[in-house]
């Protein structure tokens, strides 16, 4: 079973780390994502730019396009998209192609990326719940 | 990493909120300032046994408040000390108060605390030490090292402005629209100040002060979470984060400006340039131009280009038409005829520069780019005259021994 874990922080702490508490909390990080990767477990691993760069699309009658992260806390994470555009434009007509009836999409760019040593899935490929 | 020195970077985040929440309840910034160091020392002694709490701002303030209370109590009755146990423990509180926080306007706190930095009588250097010293919580130690000063110059100009800033009143309520408007921007012209005095520092031996264009770009993007659509909050965090991405290449081994079109591009920060870059087309999509996206935008034409050449001069030229629009100043018009001299030669840039020659009669740059402008068109000795007049007019060191390199191409 493929698991995804997701990272939260403050930010304004972030902000405030030191060159030196950066690759702390990175070289942490490695020992245990080398380990993965030697495995064959490691799947692609992101980090996101801060939310000041974020937007957010919002099912509406016409989808409402807001500045800002996704920022409700009534609606949960239920899933991510990773998609290659040629600008924040273009991420957020493809967000505005995605956006259902209700509910939300954050639409933020990746600050780094490592795509993983390729995963075979063992899941379904059905966008569709299972029971149905 | 020591635990002090998490708790430290948790502080430092915490401090403008829970400063600026514990102003608003005590409207005597002394006080508050009072307030949140006890309740720092007290967070010393209780997260390394407790934990850090999972909202270190709302800790801070409710410690904060009632540390300060207990002792305006003590002073009132001369009551005898009250216990430390007395102090309700935080942690238990804590969920009923993040709830109060979140519902409240912290965004208006935060913004009315960079605000009363910013008196308009005192000079924006004492604006800038102020800030520091209040909202990013630098010690005066700090703070005269990055102003190059002595500790105890630095310790009396502070102490001066924050006399200034308790006698201007200070509006308490909610502010509305256009209050709120008018505030944002005279912040923004604060924390740009703050980020230019680390960029290019107004005398002294550093040209390039890292700490203070870093913690400008903390502020930005502070204020920038707390008003997510504000275009020109974009656009000055844009505009910083690109302009702060070319630091490195800057200046060379020596310690002398390297310009734009010979640095190594392959030193420029290429995560704050992408950042930048999303932050200015983000402020474009706004339909709401202004100063700092102007030259956000710019800044971003420079940093598209992989080589020198690559730059699109005839697009920035036209972006600054669009500045000289919305903020008309001699130096904007100095920076267009630059890009004019890429465009349409330097005979039409020169031309441009005749009616600067007034207005910026003692500016540096006014006269580096004249002189420039001159030995491109050949005019050795009148570019000679230009060059030694900029370096009458130098700041730095650095910017004398830049243009003292360009007297001597001259001379061969």
């Amino acid at each position: 079973m493929f698991y995804c874990i997701l990272c939260y922080n403050l930010e304004s702490e972030i902000d405030a780390w030191t060159r030196e508490k950066w690759a702390a909390v990175l070289a942490k990080r490695e020992t245990v994502t080398h380990k993965l990767a030697a495995e064959g477990r490691l799947g692609p691993v992101g980090r996101l730019m801060p939310t000041t760069t974020a937007m957010t699309v919002r099912a509406s009658r016409e989808a409402l396009v807001l500045d800002g992260p996704f920022a409700e806390t009534k609606e949960q994470l239920l899933g991510f998209y990773l998609v290659d555009c040629k600008s924040l434009q273009d991420a957020l007509a493809v967000a505005r192609d995605l956006v259902g009836d209700t509910g939300a999409l954050e639409v933020r760019p990746l600050a780094t990326f490592y795509p993983g040593i390729g995963l075979q899935s063992p899941l379904g490929t059905s966008p569709l719940p299972r029971f149905q | 990493m020591t635990e002090v020195a998490w708790i430290g970077a948790a502080l430092t985040a915490a401090r403008p909120q829970a400063v600026a929440a514990l102003l608003r309840y005590f409207r005597d910034l002394d006080v508050a300032e009072e307030a949140f160091q006890e309740a720092s020392l007290r967070a010393l002694k209780s997260w390394p046994v407790n934990g850090p709490p999972r909202d270190p701002a709302a800790w801070l303030i409710f410690v904060g408040r009632n540390s300060a209370l207990d002792e305006m109590r003590r002073r009132n009755k001369h009551d005898t000390l009250p216990d430390d146990d007395v102090i309700p423990d935080a942690e238990n509180n804590e969920a009923a108060l993040v709830e109060r926080l979140d519902s409240s306007a912290y965004h208006d706190d935060v913004l009315r605390l960079l605000f009363v930095c910013c008196q308009p009588d005192l000079p924006a250097t004492q604006q800038i030490a102020v800030a520091l010293r209040i909202v990013s919580g630098l010690s005066v130690q700090e703070i005269a090292r990055a102003f190059l000063v002595s500790e105890a110059a630095m310790a009396q100009r502070i102490t001066r402005a924050k006399r200034a800033m308790a006698e201007s009143a200070v509006a308490f309520e909610t502010p509305g629209p256009v209050e709120r408007a008018e505030r944002l921007t005279t912040v923004a012209a604060m924390i740009y100040l703050l980020f230019n005095e680390g960029y290019s520092a107004s005398g002294g031996e550093a040209h390039v002060r890292v700490p203070l264009c870093e913690e400008a770009i903390r502020l930005a993007r502070l204020l920038l979470r707390l008003f997510p659509s504000e275009s020109e909050i974009m656009g000055l965090t844009a505009l910083m984060l690109l302009q702060h991405a070319r630091a490195a290449a800057r200046l060379d081994a020596n310690g002398n400006i390297v310009l734009m079109d010979d640095q190594d591009r392959r030193l420029w920060n290429h995560d704050l340039i992408a950042e930048g870059l999303i932050l200015v087309e983000k402020a474009q999509r706004s339909g709401v131009p202004g100063p700092y996206q102007m030259q956000a935008a710019i800044a971003s034409v420079h940093a598209r280009a992989v080589r020198p050449q690559d730059t699109d001069w005839a697009q920035i030229d036209q972006i600054y038409s669009v500045l000289e629009v919305l903020q008309p100043s001699p130096v904007v018009t100095l920076n267009r005829a630059v890009a004019v001299s890429k465009v349409r030669g330097p005979a039409a840039a020169l031309q441009m520069l005749e009616s600067l020659a007034q207005p910026l009669a003692g500016y540096f740059h006014y006269f580096g780019v004249k002189g420039a402008l001159l030995k491109d068109l050949g005019r050795a000795a009148e570019a000679r005259v230009a060059f030694n007049q900029a370096i009458a007019l130098a700041r730095t060191p650095a910017e004398a021994a830049h243009i003292r390199m360009n007297l001597d191409r001259l001379n061969t």
